[in-house]
């Protein structure tokens, strides 16, 4: 039984349907992929596991446990994290203090009153941020702006928020879009040292093949809202039905 | 049943007010992306503008007849206002309809002041945070309405309407009610007429030119149209323009029924930024509907039998509409989805 | 909406020790300035806390409240009602004040803060504006209308008989066990009080709680998605600094008994956001150097009238000095206003940083020049884009 299991999951906008019966059963500690072209319901999918959209049928269980109908800060304490396509970062504060915010979340729940002790002055959360900050190799950059910060720095600072969590689950979601071809692979580098460091599950959509073929251990196909294959990299990049639906429909 | 329709017909005329406010507000927020503090100083602005004109027209020349003398023995000064020596009755027709008469002058007036306003601060903050916006057009709001104390002072300043429209009808009789019980003021009648003939132009030309329709599509999908290669912020001057000419418009004709002072302005803003929100924001319709509604809701509340049950409800009846109507229902009663969220 | 400036927490220790001698020595080093007289001073002290606390929320949060003297108007007509039920001691009347305005502030905060941005903003405004008609109208008994609610020799007071201090031959005045808080005294009681916001603003400033309340402002989105509820911390920061005000709006009630509903005006509401931009939303000292700017050019401003203006232009041929002076009787008097509006204009404008950071940016330049360009990012490294 995986960390995160879909059931029957179907949401329309309107008389669009955006997903179509959708199941999914994502194993423990794996780095699953969700490809497929543009309209085929990946963000949507995303943004019922976050709490953001709730689906309009279906359950979505994360660790046994239904996430359906939580806020999206409830779903985060649960243990799952989020990329976003733009990095969402502090970009009023410094990167330290960027950190420092999730880790203060975890530390002290969705919300507590600490007033009295300078958060400069919290060992524990300190040290574990800077941590997490020297890991993606930000470590000199702690104390600067952050919204001064190029666009891979500041996608090593959002994961670095992800995971200074130590989440159960990250979600990303086209985690290299917009970004040239040098922060691209940086970003492979990290996420495929992160896989191996912190062992996280971790759900990435993506439209670069080049990453999801050099990270993932399984792959979903999505078309028109609904999982067409799904298998190991090698099984997807043979099977006919996938070039299809998604390569054949990119090239038309 | 007829005390119903009275208080009805009370609030029509707040109401047109509301709703004219309201519907530059809605316009230039939707166009523009501003919030226009500074609004309700130009419904101010354009009351004191018929004040300005009747002011003008009633100038007059003094001259002194010898032959009469006073009880007091010094000789009888005898006032004709100049409009009436040069024009003769054609002027005294002016003086008696000068509120009327003032939009002529109004129109121009209020055109200026709107491109002034938009061309020399209001452009320069489109692109600055919403707080930023609501802070710099307080700011002129004030400098506005203090200017305008310091010429015109602070009281009150009482304005006529023409005398044939001074009476009051017998509305009730009209409609088969007994006579006397609905008796209400012609102008205010007019007023109404007036606001509805306003709002009607408006969505006219929104409807129905070229231009119009550019502009609601650029309240719809700001980003698209500039995509298209049209010049919107200069048609964005415009509309501002004709937002500040409708709210002047409502500001003169408006003063018969309430004597302007300088603070008269940010009293209705507030109450037009409530209309906003309950009509939803960037929602021309909704603006005008939640204007009307509104107004007419206030002169319920201020009927005797329902305050004696909720002391002071007219105060605050519309402020309180506007918060459950939030709490309810946020984007207003006929709001867009993703407008102002978040 | 603007930069944030921030100090590092580095030497706050010698930043309060200064900011407290400043205060006290108030009396002393304003003199040059026409200033040291305690009705002025109080001001600064009370107005001072408006603003500082009206900064935990805009400063820290970025929700622009159009309501606050609402609670500025609570705090003082508690306080006097203090006055007349239980005595002319000051403490129970100030923790009274704080007690309801907080309360008051919850209510108003729990609704509006369902909304952000303008909708807040308006929302908030609605309140403020119900507030003040309601004080004008229904609650007349309660706040005595136009009139202006104060302390009678009828009233109960029943402290103040008990201790067999009820009998009191002349006007009314509160007084701290037999210290009358008026002159003087009256300033440094409100600056105890400034004291203590100020150093319980820099301990939130500093703390976790401040650094989330920064991140509200910064990105509300990452927040969700960071596992935090913002909404409780927003409204935390909305009662806090309703409580400040409640406490301000007790202190003007303490150094003059008299509360009067246009003390709840829009325009009062207004006033504290100016305050807070002028000085720098979101810096430590900007709200109080705000306020203390304000007060003092309403004072000095207010004073100046016909007269005092020829004195100043004498100096002017005849013609000119009469065109002058009735341009700038414009500014004085009654129409400091107008001055205050243009002010506010000016600064939104042109220095949406506030003055704090048009200092820090100075700063940077000279040290720019100093070390002969280029180091303009190390001498300001906190500042925010």
């Amino acid at each position: 039984m995986g960390i995160l299991q879909v059931q029957n999951v179907n949401k329309s906008f309107g008389g669009l349907k955006a997903l179509n019966n959708v199941n999914l059963d994502i194993e423990e500690g794996s780095l699953h992929a969700i490809i497929g072209p543009n309209g085929a319901g990946k963000s949507t999918l995303l943004n019922c596991f976050v709490g953001r959209l709730r689906p309009d049928t279906g359950t979505v269980k994360f660790n046994g446990r239904s996430l359906l109908g939580l806020s999206p800060h409830e779903i985060n304490q649960a243990g799952v994290a989020r990329v976003f396509q733009t990095p969402e970062i502090f970009s009023d504060l410094t990167l330290l203090e960027n950190v420092m915010i999730p880790a203060l979340a975890v530390r002290d729940g969705a919300f507590r009153i600490n007033t009295w002790r300078r958060v400069d002055k919290q060992p524990d959360v300190r040290d574990r941020a800077e941590a997490m900050l020297a890991d993606v190799g930000l470590a000199d950059k702690r104390n600067d702006h952050s919204g001064n910060l190029s666009r891979g720095d500041k996608r090593r600072l959002e994961l670095a928020m992800c995971l200074v969590q130590r989440p159960k689950l990250v979600l990303l979601d086209e985690p290299t879009a917009g970004m040239s071809r040098a922060d691209t692979n940086n970003t492979i580098d990290l996420l495929a040292r992160m896989s191996e460091q912190h062992g996280v599950t971790k759900i990435i959509i993506e439209h670069d093949m080049h990453v999801v073929f050099s990270l993932a251990d399984r792959i979903t196909v999505f078309a028109q809202g609904h999982p067409i294959v799904e298998g190991t990299p090698e099984q997807i990049k043979g099977d006919p039905k996938v070039k299809e639906a998604y390569l054949g429909g990119a090239h038309v | 049943m007829d005390a119903i329709l009275l208080q009805i017909l009370n609030g029509l005329d707040k109401g047109g007010a509301y709703a004219l406010i309201a519907l530059g507000l809605t316009l230039v927020f939707g166009t523009l992306g501003v919030v226009n503090f500074a609004h309700g100083a130009l419904f101010m602005l354009g009351a004191f503008c018929a004040v300005t004109f009747n002011q003008l027209i009633g100038l007059e020349k003094v001259t002194i007849d010898p032959t009469q003398t006073t009880p007091w023995g010094s000789p009888v000064e005898i006032r004709v206002p100049m409009i009436e020596e040069w024009l003769g009755p054609t002027g005294t027709f002016i003086l008696d309809y000068s509120v009327p008469f003032s939009i002529l002058a109004a129109i121009p007036v209020m055109i200026v002041i709107g491109l002034i306003m938009e061309r020399g601060l209001i452009q320069f903050f489109y692109r600055r945070p919403h707080a930023e916006q609501i802070l710099v057009t307080f700011g002129l709001a004030i400098v506005l309405q203090e200017i305008i104390k310091s010429f015109f002072g602070a009281n009150p300043i009482p304005q006529n309407p023409p005398d044939t429209l001074r009476a009051a009808a017998d509305i009730g009789a009209l409609f088969g009610f007994e006579p006397g019980n609905i008796v209400y003021p012609y102008w205010r009648l007019v007023y109404f007429l007036f606001s509805a003939i306003v709002i009607g132009c408006v969505f006219a030309f929104l409807q129905l030119t070229t231009f119009g329709m550019v502009v609601r599509a650029g309240m719809a999908d700001r980003e698209t149209v500039g995509l298209f290669g049209i010049d919107i912020e200069k048609r964005f001057t415009v509309v501002f323009g004709l937002a500040a000419v409708v709210a002047g418009l409502a500001g003169v004709m408006y003063t018969p029924i309430l004597p302007p002072d300088y603070h008269m302005g940010m009293d209705f803003l507030v109450l037009s930024f409530v209309v906003v929100v309950v009509g939803g924001m960037g929602s021309l319709p909704g603006a005008v509907a939640a204007g009307f509604m509104l107004g007419i809701l206030q002169s319920f509340a201020s009927m005797t039998e329902v305050k004696s049950i909720f002391p002071g409800i007219d105060q605050i009846i519309i402020y309180l509409v506007a918060v459950i109507i939030l709490l309810v229902r946020p984007r207003g009663l006929m709001g867009r989805k993703g407008v102002m969220e978040g | 909406m603007t930069k944030i400036v921030r100090e590092t927490a580095h030497g706050d220790a010698i930043r309060f020790s200064l900011f407290a001698v400043l205060i006290l020595a108030m009396p002393v080093w304003l003199v040059p300035f026409g200033a040291a007289y305690p009705d002025l001073m109080q001001k600064f002290a009370i107005y001072g806390l408006f603003a500082i606390g009206f900064n935990i929320l805009f400063g820290l949060t970025g929700y622009l409240s159009f309501g606050h003297a609402a609670f500025l108007g609570v705090g003082s007509y508690t306080a006097v009602w203090s006055f007349k039920l239980l005595g002319m001691n000051p403490l129970p009347a100030i923790a009274l004040a704080i007690l309801l305005a907080g309360a008051f502030a919850w209510v108003i905060g729990y609704v509006s803060l369902r909304r952000t941005g303008i909708y807040f903003a308006i929302l908030t405004l609605a309140f403020a504006q119900m507030s003040y008609n309601l004080a004008y109208s229904v609650l007349t008994p309660i706040t005595n209308g136009e009139t202006g609610l104060r302390v009678l020799n009828s009233d109960p007071r029943v402290l103040d008989h008990m201790m067999g201090a009820g009998e009191v031959d002349g006007p009314l005045v509160t007084n701290l066990f037999g210290m009358e808080m008026s002159g003087l005294p009256g300033f440094y009681f409100c600056a105890v009080w400034l004291l203590i916001g100020m150093f319980i603003s820099f301990r939130i400033f500093r703390s976790p709680f401040g650094l989330m309340l920064m991140a509200i402002k910064s990105n509300q989105n990452r927040m969700n998605y960071t596992g935090i509820s913002t909404r409780p911390y927003a409204l935390t920061a909305f009662v806090i600094s309703g409580m400040y005000a409640g406490l301000a709006g007790a202190l003007l009630c303490v150094t003059d008994p008299l509360a009067g509903a246009e003390r709840m005006q829009w325009t009062a509401s207004g006033e504290v956001v100016l305050m807070t931009i002028l000085g720098g939303a979101g810096t430590l000292l900007g709200p109080m150097l705000g306020a203390g700017i304000i007060k003092y050019s309403e004072n000095i401003f207010s004073a100046f009238n016909e007269q005092t203006l020829h004195n100043i232009f004498g100096f002017l041929p005849d013609g000119i000095e009469g065109a002058v002076v009735s341009v700038a009787g414009l500014f004085v008097g009654e129409g400091w206003h107008l001055t205050l509006g243009l002010l506010f204009m000016l600064i939104v404008i042109f220095l949406p940083g506030g003055l704090i950071e048009g200092g820090h940016r100075i700063q940077a330049a000279v040290a720019r020049r100093g070390k002969g360009g280029g180091s303009g990012h190390q001498a300001q490294p906190q500042a925010a884009e």
